[in-house]
């Protein structure tokens, strides 16, 4: 029982720590949000963040060691080139995502 | 609901089921090695909402953290989270439960489907953001607790499918190219990248390579000028 209400805490502390990472930007920059390095920001922060998260998911990826990375890459370019001439994301996701299952498995 | 919108952002959303279904099992699978009953891996994913800090949550509940600790560490590993508001403040213009949600359901993976994404024409952006949230965050509740119940009992080879994530982020990016037209944020965020990959731990990376992003943006404002944004979003 003891262990459930610990447990019970435990996430309400893990949910309202963060929500507010999440909220702290829309509480305390609300008034502000038309100034211009706001809105610089604002502009060139999502395709920053994309390629940010695109490196943090192959962050356990050695790049000394040749064995690693070439399976991603191939899968990688795959999406780019097919992104590039059909334009349509879930063919793209979805095909390379498939390349990069079967040369995993 | 209007059904053809509905269509429209479960489309726009698979990717991000096809990451969130496993990613939220092998979650449910690992807090299932606890002893704990699946209904709090639901609870969990329903209330938390955060992939990264509910890995994390396995390991402090296995080492049975203080809840000071959690607190801080919680803090720390969402931090990114700071950042992502900025770009929304405007688009977020809603009544304050369905703010409080999208606040609320503003993980990595819909922070990029909204601001990469825009509704179709006719239809409002705010119902089409709602939908997206609600999809992706049911995608993750429904896979933690299939992981919790079904345990290590999977014979499904699954290996691979995470894969779904990195290329949404990449398709993203180059619908980012499309909008901003200039290298210059996708050059910089590469090498930033690659070199917080070399410099930091696995765990930092991430933010580190936030914060120093932030830091040459605003350095190399000065020499931009801030050019007029064509129509609302990417296509």
């Amino acid at each position: 029982m003891q262990n459930s209400a610990y447990l019970l805490l435990f996430i309400a502390v893990m949910a309202v720590a963060t929500f507010i990472t999440r909220a702290l930007p829309f509480v305390v920059l609300y008034k502000i949000s038309d100034h211009p390095l706001l809105r610089y920001l604002g502009r060139y922060l999502p395709p920053t963040m994309m390629v940010l998260l695109l490196l943090y998911c192959f962050r356990d990826l050695r790049f000394s060691a040749l064995s690693d990375g070439p399976i991603e890459l191939l899968a990688l370019t795959l999406v780019v080139v097919l992104h590039l001439w059909r334009g349509n994301a879930l063919l793209s996701i979805m095909a390379g995502t498939g390349l990069y299952m079967y040369l995993a498995q | 609901m209007n059904k053809s919108l509905f269509l429209t952002a479960f489309k726009t959303t698979l990717p991000v089921l096809f990451g969130y279904l496993p990613l939220g099992m092998a979650f449910g699978i690992l807090f299932n090695e606890l002893g704990f009953h699946w209904g709090y891996a639901a609870l969990m994913s329903t209330l938390i909402y955060a992939g990264a800090g509910q890995f994390m949550a396995v390991g402090l509940l296995a080492s049975h953290a203080g809840l000071v600790e959690v607190a801080i560490t919680t803090l720390l590993l969402n931090s990114r989270h700071l950042f992502y508001g900025i770009s929304l403040i405007d688009k977020f213009n809603a009544c304050w439960w369905r703010k409080f949600y999208l606040i609320f359901g503003l993980t990595d993976e819909t922070y990029s489907l909204l601001t990469g994404t825009s509704a179709p024409k006719d239809k409002k952006e705010i119902d089409f953001y709602l939908l997206i949230t609600v999809l992706n965050h049911s995608y993750w509740v429904i896979g933690s607790i299939l992981g919790a119940i079904l345990g290590a009992n999977l014979s499904v080879n699954t290996t691979g499918l995470e894969f779904t994530l990195p290329a949404l982020f990449m398709v993203l990016a180059i619908e980012q190219y499309k909008v901003v037209r200039e290298s210059r944020p996708f050059v910089m965020a590469t090498i930033v990248g690659l070199m917080s990959i070399w410099l930091f731990s696995r765990d930092n990376m991430l933010l580190m390579s936030i914060l120093l992003s932030i830091i040459l943006l605003l350095l190399s404002r000065g020499k931009t000028k801030l050019p007029k944004l064509p129509a609302e979003g990417v296509a």
